[in-house]
């Protein structure tokens, strides 16, 4: 179950490393601080670099939630 | 803040580049740079502004290419010998990003036309790519002047210098040589050598130089002359303050009177 709420959603299935960080920091750039990003990516590099880049970056990882479809979503705070 | 999908893939090293992110990009890409001489100076900084995404690249350059250019002015290639070395740079560079903006100039820089070149798109950096003292004076004075932020370059054999020029934030190139030295005792091109890379280094520095200016990053060469040596791979910086009685910049910026100090080095 996922009872948070986002701000924002972007889809990071589409694109390969490292465009994948790239697109999800994009749509991070447009929240403001505090603010929640929900990103769907897919298993394997995207699963391992994406929330750990973010956190790299002071942001913090709230919760990180398997798909049925095989996808992740991770819910990412914007820090200051 | 918008970026295509091929934007995205594109600039993503940038996009992902800790203190730069999507607000660099973002500001490249409306950024506009001017780059006086197309020569070996010029041609990587604007290859790698190309490739960076600074939107609008102007160019100005009055000569041909020719085969002994091709050693140092990697923007043109051996098909381009006989082209003006602006139809040859747009080009490059349209090759290496098409989404840029190219303004080409065949013009030879000079009193009369120094200030409506860099006010002609209202240019946020300008980069000294030339190789002679008349032009590195004038396009010092007309960037105090105009309040514009320009870095210069030189090179000769192995070595180069360069320093960042910003209004308000340090010395201009005048502070430190204050007239240019008589006509006989700077070396033509034909009588000085210069290792080609070493054009490569100093342009490529230009180009990091106006990036981080264009981004709003790091800490820039003001107030600062940046020294290379290729032969000993040497880099030192040495302090440079801004003289109080500089000919240029201690003067009200909109009286400053421009000097042609016209010779008759070759240019590239
Ligand atoms: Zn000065």
């Amino acid at each position: 179950m996922n009872d948070i709420k986002a701000d924002a959603f972007v889809d990071i299935t589409d694109v390969v490393c490292p465009t994948t960080f790239a697109k999800a920091k994009v749509a991070m750039a447009r929240l403001s601080e505090g603010q929640i990003l929900e990103i769907r990516m897919k298993a394997g590099e995207p699963l391992q670099n994406v929330p750990r880049s973010f956190k790299e970056e002071g942001a913090q990882v709230i919760k990180v939630i398997e798909n049925e479809d095989g996808t992740y979503t991770a819910f990412i705070k914007k820090a200051g | 803040m918008n970026f295509s999908n091929e934007q995205l893939e594109r600039y993503s090293r940038h996009i992902i580049l800790k203190d730069f992110g999507p607000e660099g990009q973002h500001k490249l890409l409306n950024s506009k740079v001017l780059i006086i001489g197309a020569g070996g100076l010029g041609s990587p900084a604007a290859m790698y502004l190309a490739a960076a995404g600074v939107g609008t690249i102007g160019i100005v350059d009055f000569d041909k290419v020719e085969l002994s250019n091709l050693q140092r002015q990697i923007m043109h290639f051996t098909g381009d010998v006989e082209k003006y070395k602006v139809q040859s740079a747009c080009e490059t560079i349209g090759l290496i990003n098409p989404d840029i903006n190219v303004v080409t100039y065949r013009e030879r820089v000079d009193l009369e036309n120094i200030e409506d070149l860099i006010t002609d798109r209202d240019y946020d950096f300008i980069i000294d790519g030339t190789d002679n003292f008349a032009a590195k004076f004038l396009i010092n004075d007309a960037c105090v002047k105009l309040r514009k932020p320009f870095v210069h370059a030189g090179i000769i054999r192995f070595e180069g210098q360069l320093m960042t020029y910003v209004p308000g934030k340090g010395p201009c190139y005048r502070c430190i040589f204050d007239s240019p030295p008589p006509p006989d005792a700077v070396p033509t091109c034909s009588q000085a050598g210069v290792l080609g890379v070493t054009a490569g280094v100093v342009g490529t520095l230009q180009a990091t130089e106006a990036i981080k200016y264009l981004a709003g990053i790091g800490e820039l060469l003001t107030g600062q002359l940046l020294i290379y040596e290729g032969l000993n791979m040497d880099f030192r910086k040495i302090e440079i303050v801004t003289n109080k009685s500089c000919r240029i910049c201690s003067q009200v910026p909109a009286e400053i009177e421009l000097t042609d100090y016209q010779n008759n080095c070759c240019t590239g």
